[in-house]
């Protein structure tokens, strides 16, 4: 059975502090949703309300509709997966699987069947009666979700759970983790600073910032359409190009920047285009990715140049950046396949990107990277 | 000292000399008493040397229920700022001499003493309880003097437990005392053992609290020592009684380790 998980305003204050504020937002029944920024920026604040660890100072949670004020954390139809797992030491690896059913009586024979078929589907058949310190890192991390599972929680709350585990690990317990939502089918919410876990794994993700929710949407949504500069810049690379609004033309932008103008669509917020005014300070993004030597074949509406500065080599990117002005530097990255003998260090290089891949948004602060 | 428990107490000249050769006299006396008493064993000292053993194993026990709340609560619940205040608020009272706080006791209990005076004033009891008589005053000095060695062992080991463990059960279920049971316990296990060999060999070697304290028909084992030693003069059974006691709290120390299957280097950590 699965749950929908519904925060209506949610406030967390540490004294006069607050770890989450006014945090609204509707997570489905079923959907795989994440909470993604930077550490400290409130998000376990937020799992331990939901899991019932922490009282909102003001604010409901409603799981399946229901108002858990006051109800504990091991009343809740939730289970919650540790950052750093929480596997009990002393108890097999089918002790900690089966340790809910254990608190509920349920009998010994009993209690081992229901392990071994978590076993079975978190790939670890047979391994029950190890001890958890002879498990490898995945290994762990797959038996804190079994116990998890095994209470067969309507929402499965994971905070950050790979995060100790190397790049390698980490990619394949993201697909793995997608595969054991599909197959339970119950709600998850995930947490992590990472945000290709977050886009990769997620139905919706929640991007958040200093304890507010900067912008809900799905992952190619907060992506190609971001809403504020935090988001921008946070989720995936950004050049950000401090600009002057000169006109506006239905959803683009004409901006002003150092004498150049670029043509760019208008932002939104909640799917209203932002109202920009004349001379307005704003904010042009545009990603790596959509930054192009010009040339016969890439011609674009918005042209500049800049200095090369230097040439990076990222495997199946090539990062190159170059110096625009004594402010300001660029990126963009180009396949590895794509010559670049051509270009030569200190010299002006000509580049060109599509308007429609770029976005104008209201002057914010940007994610300190 | 084991050497000397197996010689018979004879004069100072005569040591080294043909009568100083060993014997078990001595440990047959704590059994089968002195020649020339009547009865088939030594009731008395035995009936005393189990008796302190009983009561020290007590002690621990009480001392064990009594300390673990608070070694909990200290480790796990209180800010860290109330936890330090209460270290403190404990650890004061052993800045004076163990002797003075078993008097400060016995002052408390004594029949016109506070508590009683206290109680017979709140009405609560018509007529004043022998505390001392009870051993009241006696059990309550002994837990109360170790109690540090308790504490510490247990706090140091519920403070290593990682809280998230404590979260991961509740949030599985589990009952507050279950998850002690299952959880707690199970980790603080050599601390539990270090503060229980501690505390039982300290009682049980303890000498100026039964001095004190314990009713004027109570007798400790390490009084008869005491007197063997000093009163009568006779070193080596005053020896040969401390071997017993000795034994019997290794003894102790072994079992406790079996019980709860931890290793010596676990212990003394
Ligand atoms: N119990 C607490 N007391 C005081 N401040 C706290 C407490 N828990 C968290 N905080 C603060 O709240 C902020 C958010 O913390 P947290 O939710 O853990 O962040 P995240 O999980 O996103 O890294 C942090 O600045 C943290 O220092
Ligand atoms: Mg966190």
């Amino acid at each position: 059975m699965s749950a929908d998980v519904e925060l209506q305003n949610i406030s967390v204050t540490f004294g006069n502090f607050y770890a989450a504020k006014n945090v609204n937002v509707k997570i489905n029944e079923g959907e795989f949703f994440s909470f993604l920024g930077p550490s400290g920026c409130g998000k376990t604040t937020i799992l331990r309300a939901i899991s019932g660890f922490l009282d909102p100072s003001e604010g409901k949670v409603l799981i399946g509709g229901k108002d858990m004020g006051g109800i504990g954390p091991n009343k809740r139809p939730t289970s919650l997966i540790f950052q750093n797992l929480a596997l009990f030491p002393l108890m097999s690896v089918a002790e900690n699987i089966a340790f809910s059913l254990e608190v509920k009586g349920v009998d010994k024979i009993e209690r081992r069947k229901r392990a071994d078929e978590l076993l079975e589907l978190i790939a670890l058949s047979g391994q029950g009666d190890k001890k958890v310190h002879e498990l490898s890192g995945g290994q762990k991390q797959r038996v804190a979700i079994a116990r998890a599972l095994a209470i067969e929680p309507q929402v499965l709350l994971l905070d950050e759970p790979l995060s100790a585990l190397d790049l390698k690990l980490r990619q394949k317990m993201r697909t793995e983790l997608r595969a054991i939502q599909k197959s339970v089918g119950i709600t998850f919410i995930y947490i992590t600073h990472d945000q290709g876990e977050a886009l990769t794994m997620s139905d919706r993700v929640a991007v958040m910032n200093e304890g507010e929710l900067e912008q809900v949407g799905q992952s190619n949504d907060v992506y190609n359409f971001p809403q504020t500069p935090f988001v921008a810049t946070f989720v995936g690379e950004n050049n950000a190009f401090h600009c002057k609004v000169v006109s506006t033309e239905k959803d683009f932008v004409k901006v002003d920047f150092d004498g150049v103008h670029f043509f760019a669509k208008a932002g939104g917020d909640n799917k209203k285009n932002h109202n920009f005014k004349k001379g307005q300070e704003v904010i042009l993004f545009i990603r790596p990715e959509s930054i192009f030597i010009r040339d016969k074949s890439n011609k674009f509406e918005n042209n500049f140049s800049a200095k090369l500065k230097t040439i990076e080599f990222e495997g199946n990117l090539k990062n190159i950046y170059l110096n625009l002005n004594s402010k300001m530097d660029v990126r963009f990255s180009v396949p590895n396949a794509v010559d670049t003998s051509n270009l030569s260090l200190n010299k002006e290089v000509d580049l060109t990107f599509s308007s429609s891949k770029a976005v104008v948004l209201p002057s914010g602060p940007l994610a300190v990277d | 000292m084991l050497d000397l428990s197996f010689r018979p107490n004879l004069p100072p000249l005569l040591r080294g000399g043909p009568d100083d050769v060993h014997t078990l006299v001595h440990y047959k006396h704590f059994i089968f008493g002195s020649e020339t008493s009547q009865d088939k064993f030594n009731y008395v000292d035995i009936g005393v040397f189990f008796n302190t053993i009983f009561t020290a194993i007590l002690v621990t026990v009480i001392n064990l229920c009594f300390c673990y709340p608070i070694a909990f609560y200290m480790a796990k619940v209180a800010s860290p700022s109330t936890s330090r205040l209460l270290i403190i608020s404990l650890i004061i009272p052993f800045w004076i001499n163990e002797l003075l706080r078993s008097f400060a006791l016995r002052i408390l209990f004594a029949g016109e003493g506070v508590i009683n005076n206290v109680l017979l004033g709140t009405g609560l009891i018509d007529t004043g309880i022998n505390f001392i008589a009870q051993d009241v005053a006696l059990y309550t000095g002994l837990t109360y003097a170790y109690i540090l060695l308790m504490i510490f062992p247990l706090y140091n080991a519920i403070e290593s437990l990682d809280s998230n463990q404590l979260e991961a059960a509740k949030d599985l279920g589990s009952s507050t005392i279950r998850t002690h049971w299952r959880i707690v316990i199970p980790h603080a296990k050599a601390g539990i053992a270090s503060g229980c060999t501690m505390v039982f060999m300290l009682t049980a070697g303890a000498l100026a609290t039964p001095v004190v304290l314990s009713s004027p028909n109570t007798y400790w084992f390490t009084q008869l020592i005491y007197q063997w030693f000093n009163m009568n003069d006779n070193w080596s059974r005053g020896s040969a009684y401390s071997i017993l006691l000795l034994t019997i709290s290794v003894t102790f120390v072994l079992l406790m380790m079996r019980i709860f299957k931890v290793k010596i280097g676990e212990i003394i950590r």
